[in-house]
């Protein structure tokens, strides 16, 4: 096994994919002289020609649009948005062309979307969104938000097989700063499958992204304090591993869901109500939720750590958790 | 904060199944200041003592539901005035269902003002809220939350607090047996005033058997899912074989071979081919022994309560022991000289409700066992047997009915029914078992 750096263990995926598969292709802006915004597709262009690493124009809609039609001609796009927030420019050939298709005709739509996510370095508004639970709300869609290496790999590798449309959420702010053992031959990490990331018997945190770092720290200090907290990684939001989630909550009674999203809305409302619907009897202290202010991502640094969920906001709600 | 309006101070909702509550005592009187928040009156209900605090600073200027009487949650209690307002009511007769009293003091229709405060969904209160998991849990074991010791924030019982009291509770093998007084659980402090006695009542106090017997009694319901099935014994063999043998035991030994030690002695040989019917449900095993320690519930005298000795290692005992072992359990319970080991470590139950005539009924299962068997009247009852020939007659025979009711967590039907068809076939073919 080779250590690599979270966007290293995409690159790999999509080479192992490339050179195995010719079905598989990259399409997006500046992801083939430039070799992606990220360097997710550095040297690709090289080892596999302008015709499977395409350079699109400025238009989301067509890059989407030109994927579900060569997914029904029998390719394997994988698309590059360069950066989450301009997926919106495609919601109509996403939404309502590629989640459907396969409920509509009953033609499988085995498209990826790469998209680099989260915020973290004053990108601001535009740059830094996580807008995963606007696509987990479109039947149809797939959401995967991996959090090490490993996973980033073996979701890919994933995503690419599945025959539905899978949205991946890459976090930028997780590229280079985390790295991890990676198998170096072909391996699939299921969709819809959580991973427990820290055991812990009094509070569980159910998280996914950059954020499972936030909470590993922020239990890190519980466990200090004698709290044992346990952090369960959901790697898919859609579908999501609710039995996990579930069982997590059995043990515990006491649970902390965080995101980087926005509160309103976020996927862990989704949590939340399943938790209270489905598992009642089992709580022994209100759902928390942590996530980011309804607002959008400032630029200001010490706006964006204000913003941001941070290590100390965790480490409060999981105090005033251990306490009730 | 002086309120201008007047404020009404209601029965608050103390727990999502309590209705109603009893003013035990006004801390306050009419025309007295209070601030907000202070104590103005204490109320009980089936589950909480609790104090209600003032939602409002002024005066007391009405109340209107005296101490001892109970009233339906929401039902207006008292009102508080603003400060300008203290003029007295004109205190009408203090009128329990308050009737929406004119306000004296209101200068205007005030918006009710976020009513009282709600103790249920409040956790800093009395600490008596209690949470979906803590209910579940004390009500799966029959425990009232209200009795532990609670950690969590504003004295509330935590899961912890609940497994833990779970976890170091009283031995659940014989809770109803006198030796449970030995738990150092104290009885629960009486949570509501009980009505005074209506005339023609008499009240005595619950003494700590019946309260163990109802706690062992109601938990057993909550515990296991209890079916019983029942089957009709033709005993002739032991109506002859009991015959025999009374005068000889009773002159020899200074015993009776009672119908209940055949039947004891018969169950505890067919135990040995149905392990479950003696086994028990413990966590998520299973638990099967290869002996039989037989209970026999013995009643005490004029309906005071019941007792379930233990006969150890039944099966090592002939009809001699098992009937021996009958008669001393049964007198040693009467004369109160049972040993607390005497009422532990039961892996089966035989109740014998028969002696009165009863030829039917559903015993409540002695947790954590996972059986109990009952037996009723010996009642001659025309029967139809059958000769060598296959002719069919009527005949006169000594009928016993006797009752399996069992766990059908860990039972089934058909499990059960073999048990008695193979009990019914040892009484129906009895032959002795070298006495």
């Amino acid at each position: 096994m080779a250590e690599l750096t979270y966007l290293q263990a995409i690159s790999d995926a999509l080479r192992t994919e490339m050179r195995r598969d010719k079905r598989v292709f990259l399409i997006g802006e500046d992801v083939g002289v430039y070799g992606g915004a990220f360097k997710v597709s550095l040297g690709f262009q090289e080892e596999f020609g302008p015709w499977r690493v395409i350079d699109a124009p400025l238009a989301e809609t067509a890059i989407i649009g030109a994927c579900t039609g060569a997914s029904m001609m029998g390719l394997r796009p994988v698309a590059e948005m360069q950066f989450a927030d301009f997926v919106s420019c495609a919601w109509d050939q996403l939404v309502t062309v590629a989640a459907k298709q396969r409920w509509r005709v009953g033609t499988p739509v085995p498209i990826v979307v790469r998209l680099p996510s989260g915020g973290g370095f004053s990108g601001g508004p535009f740059h830094s969104q996580n807008p995963e639970s606007s696509f987990a709300h479109v039947p149809g869609l797939k959401c995967v938000c991996p959090a090490t290496p490993e996973d980033a790999k073996g979701l890919l590798i994933s995503a690419i097989e599945d025959p539905s449309p899978v949205l991946y959420f890459e976090h930028k702010h997780l590229y280079r700063r985390i790295k991890g053992e990676v198998p170096e031959e072909r391996y699939t990490v299921p969709i819809g499958k959580a991973r427990t990331h820290r055991l812990g018997k009094d509070i569980s945190v159910i998280t996914w992204g950059a954020m499972v770092y936030t909470a590993d720290e922020a239990a890190q200090q519980l466990e200090n304090d004698g709290v044992s907290v346990e952090v369960i990684d959901l790697r898919s939001v859609m579908p999501w591993d609710k039995a996990a989630v579930l069982d997590s909550v059995r043990k515990t009674s006491k649970v902390l869901v965080l995101h980087e999203d926005t509160r309103t809305g976020g996927f862990g409302a989704e949590i939340a109500a399943t938790i209270a619907e489905e598992a009642f009897e089992e709580l022994d202290a209100p759902v928390k939720r942590v996530a980011a202010p309804d607002t959008p991502v400032p630029f200001s640094p010490p706006l964006e750590k204000a913003f941001i969920p941070q290590v100390e906001d965790v480490v409060a709600g999981l105090r005033d958790l251990a306490g009730y | 904060m002086a309120t201008e309006t007047a404020v009404d101070v209601v029965m608050p909702q103390m727990g999502v199944s309590v209705s109603e509550g009893t003013v035990t005592k006004w801390l306050k009187r009419e025309g007295e200041q209070i601030e907000a928040d202070e104590p103005l009156l204490e109320i009980s209900t089936d589950k909480v003592d609790t104090e209600v605090p003032s939602p409002a600073s002024g005066t007391v200027v009405q109340i209107l539901v005296q101490e001892g009487e109970t009233v339906d949650v929401g039902t207006k209690l008292a009102q508080i005035g603003g400060s300008a307002g203290t003029a007295p009511a004109p205190a009408p007769a203090p009128e329990p269902e308050a009737a929406p009293t004119p306000t004296p003091v209101a200068e205007a229709p005030a918006p009710a003002p976020a009513a009282a405060p709600e103790p249920v969904a409040e956790p800093s209160g009395n600490g008596k809220f209690v949470s979906p998991v803590v209910a579940r849990i004390a009500s799966e074991h029959g425990i009232d939350p209200n009795q532990i010791p609670g950690t969590g924030r504003g004295g509330r019982v935590t899961k912890q607090d609940i497994l833990a009291f779970v976890e170091s509770g009283p031995a659940p093998a014989a809770p109803q047996a006198p030796a449970a007084a030995e738990a150092p659980k104290a009885p629960p402090a009486p949570t509501a005033p009980a009505p005074a006695p209506q005339t023609g009542e008499q009240v005595e106090p619950v003494s700590a058997m019946r309260r163990g017997i109802a706690e062992h009694m109601r938990r057993s319901l909550d515990t296991a899912a209890h079916v019983t099935s029942a089957i009709e014994v033709d005993m002739s063999k032991i109506v002859a074989a009991r015959a025999a043998l009374k005068k000889e035991f009773q002159s020899a030994y200074g015993v009776n071979p009672t119908y209940l030690a055949f039947v004891a002695r018969a169950a505890t040989d067919t135990l040995k081919d149905y392990p479950y019917v003696n086994g028990e449900l413990r966590g998520d095993s299973i638990v099967t022994r290869n002996y039989v320690n037989l209970g026999i519930a013995v009643e005490l005298a004029d309906g005071k309560g019941l007792i379930v000795p233990v006969i150890r290692n039944a099966e090592g005992l002939n009809l001699l022991g098992v009937a021996r072992g009958i008669a001393d359990l049964a007198s040693r319970a009467r004369d109160k000289k049972l040993l607390p080991d005497d009422v532990q470590g039961g892996t089966f139950t035989i109740t014998n409700p028969g002696g009165y005539g009863t030829f039917h009924g559903t015993p409540v299962i002695n947790q954590p066992q996972s059986a109990i068997l009952g037996t009723y009247a010996l009642v001659k009852r025309p029967w139809v047997v059958t000769d060598e020939d296959g002719n069919d007659a009527i005949a006169i025979k000594p009928i016993m009915n006797i009752t399996l009711t069992y766990d059908h967590r860990l039972v089934d039907g058909a499990y059960a029914g073999r048990f008695l068809r193979d009990l019914r076939e040892r009484l129906e073919n009895w032959e002795g078992d070298g006495t």
